[in-house]
């Protein structure tokens, strides 16, 4: 291929993907800003750290092995109430949708429940629970539940009517109608749900930390900031960062997999 | 038994076994439940009966009950009063051996072209290897043959509709049901669907009740249009359409063409002088 013809196909390239060059240059100019306002504002660095302190502090934390320690226990422990918490939002929320009875039995109490902070809660399970990784867990749990809940809920219900009159048309039975037109028309609400709770359960996971407990990245921005290690406390949020980014970027590619064929993207704000 | 034999013991329990009458609607009546108020009245009183392999059109104005009237057919609502028979038997609820068409394809977006027609034989739970051939078939039918790795969003709307068509004809039902089928397509290619529609039914001769709001789609198609009243529906008239197949398109443009459609136009702006 000529050059020229390359030139042209990097420049095509540049325009399609324009954005992406923007989101590294707001970057840096961030980055950039942060420096110099830190510098002209005299602003103490026991107070804000400037990110060169901050990417220090990361290396360092990681080369020790504390950081890559403390991101896994919180990784595990918000991925394993997730899972718990998504599948019992997922079964019950498929009950409730099948069943009548038990949405109008059940539906003020889930609402009752669901107003409730559910962060609120996470004193008494530490107390339940105790100290370790479990009571973690149960509280990521809770929080993921609901988005769940509510998501399976709505898409079952709002399935399209005439395609479930034709399998009723052709005896089809209850369960048949589940697997074969319900449940897959719900996976884009499911999706949606479980976007939130993904997010949310590593949230639980922090706050559960904060509370009480000896490892994880929560137990370790609470030491830091009891030691006044800004900069520390700066470095395990980045790690937050990248942790909510590739939870919610991993879920999509999942979804774009899974529900290729919906014609458009559920977004959820986080 | 010989055929004579069958007959007479058909008609002295009053069931007829000859070709005609593959349904039997009569003193048929459906009134819509309506909490705390009376019940709405969809259909008053429909008697009628359609021959195995007949085509049969269905007009009326909005509301007059024609698409209740499939449902009923299709074991999808409970009737109020009067009769249903097909094949002499009461249809109490959905059976096999009916195809439905709805105004709208009602593909599975997640299921390719071969897949959303494999359906019915997966709910029937019918073998699907013994269909596969079936399906290309119907495919080839409906041309679209080269389309059965494709996905519903990848058809235009006329193509999606041919597939509901393949889909409702695949496991092979005595009676097609369509309800409005090319209502939500551009009048062009609701032509060209009903052309093709004309030549799908003279291969697979099916018995087809077919609603429509068109006059002239209803003649271009049916051997025998049934014009319904306005709501409650009962039937104000049957018309036999006595014109050659296969018709094309110039047809609708002939003197006798147009007696059909006026003929039954007629029936409607009389009724609304009344009013």
């Amino acid at each position: 291929m000529s050059s020229g013809g390359r030139r042209r196909r990097l420049g095509e390239l540049l325009r399609a993907k324009f954005h992406l060059v923007l989101i590294v240059l707001i970057f840096v100019a961030f980055v950039g800003g942060w420096e110099l306002g830190l510098y002209l504002l005299s602003i103490p660095e026991y107070l804000i750290p400037t990110p060169r302190q901050i990417v220090v502090a990361l290396v360092r934390g990681f080369s020790r092995g504390v950081y890559w320690w403390n991101t896994l226990v919180t990784t595990t422990e918000a991925f394993t109430g997730f899972l718990i918490g998504s599948v019992t939002g997922l079964v019950l929320g498929a009950l409730l949708a099948q069943f009548r009875i038990l949405e109008l039995v059940l539906y003020p109490y889930l609402v009752a429940f669901q107003t409730l902070p559910k962060i609120a809660l996470a004193p008494l399970l530490i107390l339940w629970f105790g100290f370790g990784v479990s009571s973690k867990i149960a509280i990521a749990a809770m929080v993921a539940f609901f988005p769940v809940l509510v998501n399976v809920f709505v898409g079952l219900q709002s399935t399209d009517r005439d395609q479930i009159d034709l399998v009723r048309s052709l005896s089809g039975t209850r369960w048949q109608t589940f697997v074969k037109i319900q449940f897959p028309s719900s996976l884009p609400y499911l999706f949606a749900g479980l976007d939130v709770a993904l997010v949310f359960s590593i949230l639980g996971a922090i706050v559960g930390e904060f509370i009480g407990a000896t490892h994880g990245l929560g137990a370790l921005i609470m030491q830091m900031n009891l030691s006044l290690d800004i900069a520390g406390v700066f470095s395990v949020l980045v790690i937050l960062a990248v942790m909510g980014v590739g939870a919610h970027l991993g879920m999509q590619a999942i979804q774009k997999r899974v529900t290729f064929w919906a014609k458009t993207e559920t977004f959820t704000s986080l | 038994m010989d055929a004579e034999a069958s007959r007479r013991l058909a008609t002295a329990v009053g069931v007829s076994h000859t070709h005609k009458g593959l349904i039997m609607i009569s003193g048929l009546r459906k009134a819509y439940a309506a909490l705390g108020r009376d019940p709405i009245e969809a259909i008053a009183d429909i008697s009628l009966e359609i021959h195995e392999g007949e085509f049969v059109a269905i007009v009326g104005p909005s509301g007059c009950g024609k698409s209740t009237l499939l449902k009923i057919l299709a074991g999808l609502l409970r009737k109020t009063a009067g009769e249903v028979l097909l094949r002499g038997e009461p249809v109490e609820g959905p059976r096999r051996d009916i195809g439905l068409v709805f105004q709208s394809a009602v593909l599975l977006p997640w299921r390719t072209t071969l897949k959303n027609i494999m359906l019915p034989v997966e709910v029937l739970r019918l073998d699907p290897r013994q269909y596969v051939d079936r399906v290309r078939d119907l495919l080839r039918m409906v041309g679209l043959s080269d389309f059965e790795t494709r996905y519903p969003r990848e058809l235009s709307g006329g193509m999606q509709q041919r597939v509901a068509i393949a889909r409702a004809l695949v496991h092979d039902p005595s009676v097609l049901l369509m309800d409005e089928p090319f209502g939500a397509l551009d009048a062009m290619t609701r032509e060209h669907m009903n052309l093709e529609l004309q030549r799908i039914w003279t291969e697979s001769r099916k018995t087809v009740l077919f609603v429509t709001h068109s006059i002239p789609e209803a003649v271009f198609l049916a051997d025998r249009v049934v014009v319904l009243s306005e709501r409650p529906g009962r039937v104000l008239e049957l018309v036999e359409v006595d014109l050659p197949r296969p018709r094309d398109l110039e047809m609708m443009a002939t003197e006798g063409f147009g007696r059909y459609t006026q003929r039954i136009r007629a029936r409607f702006s009389a009724k609304r002088g009344f009013d």
